[in-house]
């Protein structure tokens, strides 16, 4: 009887709060725009029996996503959020790679300050983060205003409100994501490997390239995953840093069903990056699974 | 691994220095007499009490802090259960499924959550408000628990729980004087987790809340979307002062529990002698 209470309580919940949740996007997303309350059509009449059931379901289609292909905002979207995540993956792997690498070799009494120093930012505002570039990246702002008085540019670069601000943020951000599973891998790498490769003849970059790379392939995957998903469908960097120019899937879905309030096509939109996602989330999933097996 | 060269020094000093140079600058700012952000005019706490008289700012952080308060309390509740289900239950029918419901919102975007909710509140024709923000966030933070949770459950020794219910105790009592204190360490920090999630969120909030019911993030982001303004960087110097300060307590308090459990396991050993 417990074990029955304990089982359902999550259970029953997540069903409630996240699966059919779902399921009545991918429903809406196959339904029509109406001028109604709820702005869809057709809605389901239980009170008809199965006839009801069976028109409900006549009255389905694909228009939606039809109309996703036609209109070049939204494929454009999606390839553009596809490109804005992998360059800023790139950028935060070369970037954070160091800082983990740094981390390792550092000595151990120092290890778990420098580890909390990396997580501190993440436990303050992701929002507060994001708009503290903001001042730094303007027209106005203190980089331009540092580099004129330094004499590198005579006139204020546009920054903010392009793709570049976009990258800056998502690696800002997301940078601890990247350090804490390399790092983590970086630890626990046995450094008479690497001595070993350099007795037997490898120049220290060559033992780099050689062992410390390969040997930690498995945060790198971690780490880049764990930055690429979450930037495609990101929403609240290309809106604050990335001005009306910088296209992403998150703010096109998410001005869809505020500005333009058409419900059905906010759902379509939603399905296909669901599908997008799918394929990295199963890569990752693989990852962690041979990464679990490889520690027992 | 290795000894510091000159290379990791650099590294590491300039990755820092990435991390908490804007951070800084934003505090810096907030003291700032001028309105205007690269003009420095001077060292003034004006936009501080300014803040502290904007009730629409004030309104917010209560209802932040009240759905932070309810939903990481019910995430905490529900993903200690849900990573009993994960760990001690083996298979059970639809086991897949559930880890799958648990892992799939780490990953999910806001956008979708946040759409998805909302068409569920709606489509059950529920007003919005706090208890939708509420639901909403309990949902997400409770994989995050769980996920937590579920990594120290797995590394205890269930013979401890086996020893007392042998010596008598009820099931209930076993957990609450055994278990619960062994695992609390990760109740804490997912509690704590699900709290910070709650106070960060944006769009999912923005998806769920009725008129009535602003939280401090859709605040603050109506208000940045305009540009840079001294209140808010007010607003963000207080949220990370709170914020650094829980962390060295936090930190502190749990520095102390270690050295007076180690302290405990010493005397024992003594005594035993």
């Amino acid at each position: 009887m417990r074990r029955l209470v304990l089982i359902l309580v999550p259970y029953l919940w997540l069903i409630a709060l996240f699966l059919i949740p779902f399921v009545i996007v991918v429903k809406i997303s196959l339904s029509d725009v109406a001028l109604a309350r709820p702005p869809y059509f057709p809605q389901l009449d239980l009170t008809a029996g199965w006839a009801g059931i069976r028109t409900f379901f006549s009255e389905l289609d694909f228009e939606n996503f039809t109309f996703l292909t036609t209109d070049d905002l939204y494929w454009k979207a999606y390839l553009s959020s596809l490109k804005i995540a992998a360059i800023s993956t790139a950028l935060t792997l070369l970037i954070g790679y160091p800082i983990a690498y740094g981390m390792a070799s550092a000595r151990p009494e120092w290890r778990a300050t420098l580890m909390m120093l990396v997580i501190l930012p993440f436990w303050t505002s992701f929002l507060i983060r994001v708009y503290s570039w903001i001042g730094i990246l303007s027209q106005g702002g203190l980089l331009n205003t540092f580099l004129l008085w330094l004499g590198v540019i005579d006139q204020p670069l546009t920054i903010l409100n392009t793709e570049i601000a976009v990258y800056i943020g998502i690696v800002y951000t997301y940078l601890p994501f990247m350090i804490l599973p390399i790092y983590a891998n970086l630890e626990k790498l046995d450094g008479a490997l690497i001595e070993a490769a350099e007795d037997l003849g490898c120049s220290r970059t060559s033992a780099f390239w050689l062992v410390t790379i390969p040997l930690s392939k498995s945060g790198i995957i971690a780490g880049c995953f764990l930055v690429f998903i979450p930037a495609i469908g990101e929403f609240v960097i290309p809106s604050l840093l990335g001005g009306s120019q910088t296209l992403m899937i998150g703010k096109v879905l998410y001005e869809e069903f505020f500005s333009n309030r058409d419900w059905p096509v906010a759902s379509a939109v939603a399905v296909v990056l669901l599908v997008i996602l799918i394929v990295p989330i199963i890569l990752f999933q693989r990852n962690e699974q041979k990464n679990r097996e490889a520690s027992q | 691994m290795r000894r510091m060269s000159g290379f990791n020094i650099v590294s590491l000093t300039f990755g820092l220095a990435f991390l908490y140079l804007p951070m800084l600058i934003l505090v810096i700012y907030s003291f700032n007499a001028s309105k205007l952000v690269t003009v420095w005019a001077g060292f003034s706490t004006r936009w501080y009490g300014e803040l502290l008289r904007n009730e629409a700012f004030l309104d917010a952080a209560l209802v932040t802090l009240k759905v932070g308060v309810i939903s990481s309390t019910l995430a905490t509740v529900l993903g200690t259960m849900a990573a009993f289900l994960l760990v001690r239950l083996g298979r059970f029918s639809g086991r897949t499924l559930f880890s799958g419901m648990i892992y799939a919102p780490l990953v999910m975007p806001d956008v979708i959550t946040g759409l998805a909710l909302l068409l569920l509140f709606i489509g059950i024709d529920m007003d919005r408000g706090v208890t939708t923000i509420v639901l909403a966030h309990t949902t997400f933070a409770m994989c995050y628990v769980s996920v937590v949770v579920s990594s120290r459950l797995s590394s205890f020794d269930t013979s401890l729980e086996e020893a007392a219910l042998d010596l008598g105790c009820t099931p209930w009592s076993a957990f609450r004087l055994v278990t619960l204190p062994i695992i609390a360490p990760a109740v804490i920090s997912g509690w704590l987790l699900a709290f910070t999630l709650s106070l960060d969120d944006l769009v999912i909030a923005s998806f769920t809340a009725g008129p009535s019911s602003t939280t401090l993030p859709m605040k603050i982001f109506s208000a940045v979307r305009l540009g840079v303004s001294p209140e808010i960087n007010a607003l963000s110097t207080l949220m990370i002062g709170v914020v650094a300060f829980g962390v060295v307590i936090f930190s502190i308090l749990s520095k102390r529990n270690t050295a007076l459990k180690l302290q405990e396991e010493r005397d024992a050993v003594d005594g035993r002698t």
